[in-house]
């Protein structure tokens, strides 16, 4: 036979796996928000370090089996006039052999994931930023009792503390996925769970639901976001005005306004009637039924349907990552929640008018 | 070409033909068939179902279907695949094969035969007639409790699921009984177990995991139903229940089920591989334990479906080192394939290529398996596209290019006639390059953080690219099954007429004439070692002459019967009551499935 129709034989049989590594390069050179690869902490990295063990020896007996399985295939086609092949039943010798090796090579995985599971098994000592996760369908809350926090759909974390989540559901199974920092726990109704990390880099990370939890499954996203100690010092204040865990939530309307004022830099007039017409629009439209609101009678609540939206205007997303927090995206959130998010449990009694969709824009939105 | 093709038309195997001769069936070949033809068809829905999911997921942000119908769209496509179209498939081969296979006309008990393929059917267009009503299952295919309780699903979307994966079980299970009887007691003179062709010893080990397997599942879905509908709360923590129960009763049954859906593949394969090679299986016995040894080993290893359920560093260990050792006896199987191909004079024929292209396949997808097992790992992985690109390495790199191979080998023995080899290999390429495009690249979405079960993503986490060439690759992989279904109805017609033996094989199934006639074999064949045609042929110094037609003057055969399917349509009956919850209609069943089983078991054989 000659040498070029050889060459095109082994093209034949090599393109399917040439075609694969030009996946694989291709495919690790994008930029992914969410990926698993880059971790940026401490939990994330010992799984990394796991993954990537495994990663290296399957990526080698791949190479390997493959290479046998096509280097057999290119030399063991027929030939015209070959003779009948000899007939072996087998080797008993080479099958040991072929026995001992993966098992080896399954050792070299076994150690380190054993001594992974143990690493991330450890609970945390009381040094660590203690928050309470809870599932709802189809959004996230997330509590800190030390501080006295309750918020939702954002999760602050301070750089260089170790954070231990505590987590649980009010509703169905759900999965807590921080794919840049940890990894993923399942959250079940009365019982807990826990994960823990510990960020090393500041910014703001995706993570979503990992669990099929009906309908909006796919739309039940969060943010995390890292922050240096300073910044979570200031931002966790912000958040304890109007908590539900401090006093019931009740603050002095001066108060709210006069914070939000200096938050915002707006006149204290202009913010007085921003919260006067959204305040209105909010107990008028039915948004007290399910939320807990700073100023509203309603602050206090922790056992409402839907989050608290006392600082929701700080937020980066709506709806559990749902749209960009935007004046217009909350607009239009506001007029037809289902539209944006099909199924979702928020059901307005009647349809908000323009006039109330504008005031609680800006009422929401100034809440910072 | 056409005309002398159709002056050597095979004489019809069958004396008896119409629809009533198909209906009262008693004969494993037409059983075998019939399960084909709706497994086939049932496949394709399955695929259609996929196809419309990867139009949804083309491009971000998109609504093409709603998220509830999305839902609906992957709960039936993985119930549909793995209960409609791959089980059913395998049966497919059990039913026509391991008679022959083992040199018995027929098996143990063909009344029953019979009955499970009415009931598997009806199994299927039950779950199926879930779409008319507009209320198909929408709960994914591990169905999690306490998301399906009649609080979070309170509609009849899960009750349709319930009662037909029921239904569906007894089909398995009365199958379960039947074949692996058959194997046990109806093996000719000198086919002790270790003569037994690699595919009926993987089929006998599928017979007893689905033996197994099946009650668990059967049990567990009782105790959903009886959550749902009289007030019970196994699985309500409310009540005192645990969701965590299901997941496990689930993947007790779940996770043998995969051994369930790739043990037959594995026994295709074997039987192909060794034909196209010229030369035996490499190491028969280590393929025999290894095989048991995966089943036996598959009960223990379900809890790696929970890693991230958080059991506790003790129990992640047990499971995740018990999973890691199946790779054991797994890698011994790839390696004795590659043994037997190693020295051979290697034919590449369409069944060849396929068995080829399931060993490079099923590589990756067992790779990718162990990297899973590893639970720290798998916190990332579990959930997410990665399993998804596993998974369908495992079952259709695995389990449907070792079905489609089985078809290409087996089809002139079922039909008389030979598949187009260049259209089988149109098929093979387009699929293989399909195949890879549609899910190779969900191992990297995986990992970059895309999540299974969602029914769009956001545009700025950069999934659009991959997202929109898996679709391409989905296309793709349509093409290459228009080209294999145009391949299957032209060739039944009017292929090349196939002699008994085209392949040159080893089993016995090649002794006899293509088609088989009724009795499969005029005289009871007795043999002597694994491959009984090769020794013939090497004691006859070349190939055996053509096997003629004879007449059956004198062979006994069951009477065909019409009561399997009147039991078969009592039990559907029955479980149709629970869904409308009416409960005469279910009384009515059972006097249907009664008085069907009374006259069956009264009626002459």
């Amino acid at each position: 036979m000659s040498l070029r129709l050889a060459l095109r034989r082994q093209a034949r049989v090599w393109a399917p796996a040439m075609f694969l590594v030009v996946l694989a390069l291709a495919g690790c050179a994008r930029d992914y928000p969410q990926t698993t690869l880059a971790p940026k902490g401490d939990f994330g990295r010992i799984v990394d370090h796991v993954f990537m063990t495994t990663f290296w020896w399957a990526t080698a007996v791949f190479v390997l089996v493959e290479g046998a399985l096509l280097y057999a295939i290119v030399k063991f086609r027929a030939r015209p006039g070959a003779p009948e092949p000899e007939q072996t039943h087998g080797n008993t010798t080479v099958e040991i052999i072929w026995t001992i090796i993966p098992a080896a090579i399954l050792a070299m995985i076994a150690v380190p994931t054993v001594k992974a599971i143990f690493q991330t098994a450890k609970e945390p000592g009381p040094e660590a930023l203690q928050v309470e996760v809870i599932g709802h369908q189809w959004w996230w809350e997330f509590r800190y009792p030390a501080l006295n926090i309750v918020t939702a759909d954002e999760l602050h974390v301070p750089v260089g503390q170790t954070v231990n989540l505590r987590m649980t559901t009010v509703d169905v199974i759900h999965s807590f996925w921080l794919p840049t920092f940890a990894g993923k726990r399942d959250v079940f109704p009365k019982r807990f769970n826990n994960i823990w990390f510990k960020a090393d880099t500041t910014g703001v990370f995706s993570g979503q639901c990992a669990e099929f939890c009906g309908v909006e499954h796919g739309r039940m996203a969060f943010r995390v976001v890292s922050e240096t100690p300073e910044e979570f010092q200031a931002w966790s204040t912000r958040q304890q005005m109007g908590s539900p865990l401090i006093g019931g939530g009740m603050v002095p309307d001066t108060t709210v306004a006069t914070a939000l004022a200096a938050a915002t830099g707006d006149s204290l007039a202009q913010v007085d009637s921003i919260l006067a017409r959204g305040k209105a629009a909010f107990m008028s439209g039915g948004c007290i039924g399910c939320h807990a609101m700073v100023g509203t009678p309603m602050a206090g609540q922790t056992a409402l349907i839907g989050p608290n939206l006392s600082h929701v205007g700080s937020r980066h997303t709506i709806a559990a990552g749902t749209l960009p927090m935007s004046d217009e995206n909350l607009a239009r959130w506001l007029h037809n929640p289902d539209a944006v998010k099909p199924g979702v449990l928020m059901k307005l009694p009647r349809p908000l008018t323009d006039d109330e969709v504008t005031a609680l824009v800006a009422y929401l939105r100034l809440h910072q | 070409m056409a005309t002398s093709a159709l002056d050597h038309a095979p004489a019809h195997a069958h004396e008896k033909s119409g629809l009533w001769s198909w209906i009262t069936t008693v004969d494993h070949k037409r059983i075998g068939i019939l399960y084909g033809a709706s497994a086939f068809i049932f496949f394709l829905l399955g695929g259609l179902e996929a196809l419309l999911i990867r139009v949804q997921l083309a491009n971000p942000e998109q609504h093409v279907v709603s998220p509830e119908t999305y839902n609906q769209l992957f709960t039936m496509h993985g119930t549909t695949m793995i209960f409609l179209g791959v089980m059913p498939l395998s049966a497919m081969f059990f039913n026509y094969l391991i008679p022959i296979m083992i040199g018995a006309r027929d098996v143990a008990f063909p009344r029953l035969n019979a009955m499970s393929y009415w009931v598997f059917l009806a199994g299927g267009l039950l779950l199926n007639a879930s779409w008319l009503v507009h209320a198909a299952p929408d709960q994914g295919w591990f169905g999690y409790a306490n998301l399906t309780e009649r609080q979070y699903s309170p509609g009849p979307n899960v009750d349709f699921w319930i009662v037909g994966l029921q239904v569906l079980g007894i089909a398995s299970l009365a199958a379960a009984v039947n074949f692996f009887v058959t194997i046990i007691n109806l093996r000719t003179k000198g086919m002790r177990l270790m003569r037994m062709p690699m595919f009926v010893w993987m089929s006998l080990v599928t017979q007893v995991l689905l033996l197994l397997a099946f009650p668990v599942i059967t049990v567990a879905l009782v105790m959903l139903m009886m959550d749902r509908n009289f007030g019970t709360h196994f699985f309500i923590p409310a009540g005192g229940g645990d969701p965590i129960l299901w997941q496990h009763l689930f993947w007790v049954f779940g996770h043998p089920e995969v051994y369930i859906l790739i043990l037959p593949a594995f026994g295709i394969v074997s039987e192909i591989l060794p034909v196209f090679s010229r030369k035996p299986l490499f190491g028969y016995a280590a393929m025999v334990f290894s095989g048991c040894f995966i089943a036996f080993l598959g009960f223990g290893v379900w809890s790696h479906h929970m890693f991230s359920t958080g059991m506790g560093p003790f129990a992640d260990t047990f499971f995740s080192l018990m999973t890691m050792l199946i790779a054991i006896p797994t890698g011994v199987k790839i390696f004795n394939w590659i043994g037997t191909i190693w020295g051979g004079r290697l034919e590449f024929k369409t069944p060849m290529l396929f068995a080829l292209g399931f060993i490079a396949m099923f590589i990756i997808g067992g790779l990718s398996g162990v990297m899973h097992s590893s639970p720290p790992a798998d916190l990332q992985q579990t959930d997410t596209y990665f399993v998804v690109a596993h998974f369908h390495y495992v079952l259709f790199g695995g389990s449907i290019f070792a079905l489609t191979a089985g078809a290409y080998y087996w089809f002139p023995k079922m039909s008389g006639r030979m598949l187009d080899e260049g259209l089988g290999k149109v098929h093979f390429w387009l699929m293989m390059l399909g195949f890879n495009l549609t899910f190779f690249p969900m191992h990297f979405l995986g990992l970059n953080g895309m999540p299974r079960r969602v029914y769009t993503y956001p545009a700025d986490l950069n999934f659009g690219f991959w997202n929109m060439m898996e679709t391409v690759g989905a296309f793709v992989l349509m093409v290459s099954l228009l080209v294999f279904i145009y391949n299957l109805l032209r060739s039944v017609r009017h292929g090349v007429v196939a002699p008994a033996d085209p392949w040159g094989g080893a089993t016995l199934e090649w002794a006899i004439p293509s088609p088989p006639q009724e009795w499969n074999f005029a005289e009871i064949p007795e043999v002597s070692g694994r491959d009984p045609l090769w020794e013939w042929e090497r004691a006859r110094g070349g190939k055996l002459p053509e096997p003629q037609r004879v007449s059956g003057k004198g062979i006994h055969l069951p009477n065909p019967s019409y009561w399997p399917i009147v039991t078969a349509i009592g039990i559907l009956v029955f479980f149709t009551g629970f869904i409308v919850g009416f409960p005469y209609v279910n009384i009515a069943g059972v006097l249907v499935t009664f008085i069907g089983i009374y006259s069956w078991a009264f009626e002459p054989a």
